[in-house]
């Protein structure tokens, strides 16, 4: 899905919702999981200039599970621990949306290139 | 332009947050709300959000802006109606929404605004009393 406008962060939100009743996730963690691609998909629009997000059902034996990677092209984050950490932001936000996202969630990877781009991995298993 | 509907009760004013708020909306919705207080002169401003499923960092900092804004303003902010999972969602998120005052629901936000309002009143009328002594 493209992340170009605030209006593909509803998209976004909507289509993480439905993913998540699908696997039948508590509405807690449906809401958790929702939350936190609101958060990484406004980064992938502020901060990445935009880009897309992939969503993934994963199944691992008898687990399941909703994986979603936002990918940008944008100017990458230097120092990756200093962006996770609470209360940090290069723009006018709160600086909770990286470290916030990564509680909410089960896995978090995120790797970025200077000059290249960002990825930011989540998965929440059921 | 999209907007959501801010409904006047008195000398408070209601607004239900019926939709999934797209940034832009949030933003026109912290404007409008700023320009009727000073328009009507509102003491207090209800904010009803038991529909909203999802509440992320910006619309809480949204809604932490309305409450700072409305006290500047002379006006008092109580956000009501939050779903739970909203709730616990926020906390694990980091925003405890500072300075932001809650009730359950509409009926008990309105017994806290009315409250806090009255007590203002009961503060200028003393103040007004003193400097006439």
């Amino acid at each position: 899905m493209p992340i170009r406008s605030a209006q593909d962060l509803v998209l976004v939100r909507q289509a993480v919702r439905t993913w998540s009743a699908e696997l039948k996730f508590s509405l807690v963690e449906q809401t958790k999981m929702v939350t936190a691609a609101s958060e990484l998909a406004r980064n992938t629009l502020d901060y990445g200039r935009g880009g897309h997000v992939t969503l993934e059902m994963l199944q691992e034996g008898l687990r399941k599970g909703l994986r979603l990677s936002f990918e940008d092209k944008g100017p990458g984050i230097p120092d990756i621990d200093l962006a996770l950490r609470d209360g940090y932001t290069s723009g006018g936000g709160m600086g909770l949306g990286l470290g916030g996202a990564r509680r909410l969630v089960n896995e978090f990877d995120i790797v970025s290139k200077v000059g290249e781009g960002t990825r930011v991995t989540v998965t929440r298993w059921k | 332009m999209e907007r959501i509907p801010i409904l006047r009760m008195g000398r408070v004013l209601l607004v239900t947050i019926q939709v999934d708020m797209h940034d832009q909306l949030a933003v026109t919705l912290q404007d409008d709300l700023t320009a009727k207080i000073v328009e009507t002169g509102a003491g207090g401003v209800l904010i009803d959000i038991s529909s909203l499923e999802v509440v992320d960092s910006f619309i809480g900092r949204i809604l932490g802006n309305i409450a700072t804004m409305s006290r500047v303003l002379d006006a008092q902010t109580v956000v009501v109606g939050m779903q739970p999972a909203v709730a616990i969602t926020l906390v694990e998120l980091g925003m405890s929404l500072p300075g932001i005052r809650t009730a359950l629901n509409v009926e008990k936000g309105m017994t806290l605004l009315q409250a806090s309002m009255d007590a203002d009143e009961v503060v200028l009328e003393v103040a007004d009393a003193s400097l006439e002594d």
